[in-house]
């Protein structure tokens, strides 16, 4: 009988228990598509944020309460004083009106939303009592796609899930058929150590293409997230992200005995990452000081490049530097993993 | 090659232009499938090194069937796996169908097929996918479909791994094996915690195996497996070859065919010189309440016996007789039992 390569053996038989995992399936494909779809719900359209006040307890309370209630960002309540400060503390209100002369703003200024309160009812009991504006201003409001936070949010969490899930496909794997001994068992067959190997990477490159599918197609069905740059080079950026967190959960996985170490050491190399590389925000946030350790991991310049090719149309060729950063991580992650690597 | 993998590396590393030691020609057609020599183990651990093989030389034929007989932690498993080539020996001189770990690695996996303790092989995938993944690391081996005939497991062809009996996981482990046609089968405690019936449906398989003329190695510790597989067997006990022979002869060396067993009412302890003097008794073990004879003609040893203890006035209160075993053996060498818990299923 003919026999077929042991590299394409190992590679089904991985493909086939994948698929036989229910809860593998479902956390690689369903769970992101659920974020995906919560978040975008949550953050679509962003509404404009009401400001809610408390005016306390006092003469002129009702004026001042009736000159709040005509704006429609702002949601005012009368009430006891008592009442009001513990509000306030509790984060249920974002500021309190004292009325009086003068009247006074309490608030607490490091809350943003207490910051914007106070302007807003400043603003308000300003323009009531008769203030006059020396200059015109007029606004001009920004909801296009490709520069709302769902789009900024899709390859952040695109980004994030090549990460987990090849930390975990490939680690976890590993672990798990270490503890099992079957890669003792393995080991003692003339299988080589590089087809085990590239069939779990390989695998797990073709688990990421769905993935990559459900993640994109929610943020363009759903949300209307435009792909301004090539499917290819996005498909090229998934591969090469894919390809270097599975050479990383390798490394992680090499010489680990138990599931407990696995999962230990996978928190510990994402944790920063989900910290840091910008999947809900911009990494440019952190202070300087931190930036060299923020563009030094994976994920930020996989974020960043999926951005700029999805959101603003970049070339691959203009992405080099990150495409070179995380084909090294793999690299080096795979060279290492290969050469550490524990079978018993 | 995969060099860094289990004893490759190691053997290579340290003894990269190894020349053959004197008494082992490597590379000529031996008689023998197993030779190894001096054969140390070390691990380290907190009150000093444990010396897990002590000095061990074995030679095995090939095709024969040899058992690697012993209780727990003698060494039998961590000798099987240097052999194996998964585990590098301290020091020692092995070679395996006349070719060296570290030499001839892929060669000699090719010609090996080995079963281990406690492999779990995937759940999820079926006997006939295990199989055709195994049979596709071998360049020449057998039809997955034939091996899975061979041992019994047809019906369960598409069944997952997850769903299968202790035994039926056994004999699958065995068709891993043996998809490969090796030259060579390593059997680690192929039949431990399986039923009578699956140990039998095991036992006939590698019988089938050893008739096509192959070697096999196992280790177990139990007696009657070692008896009824085994054309020869090497007693291990704290890493080393304590007796090797046929089972007939290692029984033979006992001096008697027979064990007479019997337990007296209370009363004073009987005195072992006297019943060493008893005609046919070869050999006495007395024990808290029974003591064991092994004696080679019963039909004069027990009417002795009996007036013996009828003179003393002892009350007998059993007797049994029976084959001398490797158990015996293993008692009469050691002083001590082979298994702690009660006899292995018959």
């Amino acid at each position: 009988m003919t026999t077929n390569h042991p590299l394409r053996e190992l590679t089904i038989a991985r493909i086939r228990e994948f698929m036989r995992e229910p809860e593998a399936v479902f956390w690689t494909y369903g769970f992101p598509l659920m974020l995906a779809v919560g978040l975008g719900i949550a953050f679509r359209d962003g509404p404009v944020e009401v400001a809610h006040v408390d005016v306390q307890a006092h003469a002129r309370a009702s004026e001042v309460a009736a000159r709040l209630a005509s704006r429609d960002d702002i949601v005012v309540a009368i009430r006891e004083e008592a009442e009001c400060r513990n509000r306030l503390r509790l984060g249920k209100s974002a500021l309190v009106v004292v009325p009086g002369d003068p009247v006074t703003f309490v608030f607490d200024p490091s809350r943003p939303e207490s910051a914007l309160a106070r302007e807003r009812v400043n603003d308000a009991l300003q323009r009531a009592a008769g203030r006059q504006d020396p200059v015109r201003t007029s606004d001009t409001r920004v909801t296009e796609p490709g520069a709302r936070y769902i789009d900024f949010l899709i390859p952040g969490l695109l980004g994030m899930n090549l990460m987990s899930g090849s930390l975990w496909g490939v680690g976890f794997v590993i672990v798990d058929m270490r503890v099992k001994k079957l890669l003792k068992r393995l080991a003692a067959t003339p299988m080589t150590r590089s087809d085990f190997l590239w069939s779990i990477a390989g695998s797990r490159l073709l688990f990421m293409i769905p993935e990559l599918v459900v993640i994109l197609g929610a943020g363009v069905l759903l949300f209307g997230m435009p792909v301004r740059g090539s499917w290819l080079a996005v498909l090229s950026l998934a591969f090469l992200g894919a390809g270097a967190f599975a050479g990383l959960g390798m490394l992680v996985a090499c010489r680990a005995q138990r599931i407990e170490t696995v999962s230990g050491l996978m928190n510990a190399v994402m944790v920063p990452m989900w910290l840091l590389s910008g999947i809900f925000f911009s990494s440019e946030r952190f202070p300087d000081l931190l930036q060299p350790l923020v563009q030094a991991l994976p994920l930020t310049q996989l974020n960043d490049a999926l951005r700029a090719v999805i959101l603003e149309g970049a070339s691959l060729a203009s992405q080099a530097w990150r495409v070179l950063a995380l084909a090294a991580w793999g690299a080096v992650s795979f060279v290492l993993a290969q050469r550490w690597f524990r079978w018993m | 090659m995969h060099g860094a993998r289990g004893a490759g590396n190691g053997m290579t590393a340290a003894q990269p232009h190894r020349t053959e030691p004197d008494g082992i020609k490597a590379g000529t057609p031996a008689a023998f499938a197993v030779r190894c020599r001096a054969l140390t183990k070390h691990y380290p651990s907190r009150t000093g090194p444990v010396r897990a093989v002590n000095g061990l030389d074995i030679e095995i034929r090939r095709g024969e069937c040899f058992g690697l007989l012993g209780p727990n932690g003698a060494g039998k498993t961590t000798t099987i796996e240097i052999l194996e080539g998964l585990l590098a020996p301290t020091s020692g001189d092995v070679e395996v169908l006349g070719r060296r770990w570290g030499h001839h690695d892929d060669d000699l996996r090719q010609r090996l097929g080995m079963s281990l303790q406690e492999t779990r092989f995937p759940e999820k995938l079926s006997v006939l996918e295990v199989l055709t993944l195994f049979r596709s690391f071998y360049r020449r081996g057998q039809d997955p479909a034939r091996v899975m005939a061979s041992v019994g497991l047809t019906e369960k062809s598409s069944a997952w791994v997850g769903k299968l009996s202790g035994g039926q996981r056994q004999r699958l482990a065995v068709a891993c094996a043996l998809v490969g046609d090796p030259d060579l089968l390593f059997l680690d405690e192929p039949t431990t915690g399986l039923d009578p019936q699956s140990r039998r449906q095991l036992w006939e398989i590698i019988r089938a195996f050893g008739q096509l003329g192959r070697t096999i190695v196992l280790t177990t510790h139990y007696m009657d497996e070692a008896e009824r597989l085994c054309g020869r067997v090497a007693i291990v006990d704290q890493g080393r070859v304590i007796a090797l022979g046929s089972p007939a002869e290692l029984v033979a060396s006992m001096g008697g065919a027979h064990v007479v067993e019997f337990a007296c009412a209370a009363g004073a302890p009987l005195e072992p010189a006297e019943l060493a003097a008893l005609p046919g008794v070869q050999s006495v073990a007395a024990g808290a309440t029974e003591t064991a004879l092994t004696v080679s003609e019963p039909h004069l040893a027990i009417p002795a016996l009996l007036s013996l203890l009828q003179s003393l006035h002892r009350d007998l209160l059993r007797l049994t007789t029976r084959h001398v075993s490797l158990e015996d053996v293993f008692v009469h060498l050691t002083g001590r039992h082979l298994r702690d818990d009660d006899e292995p299923p018959a």
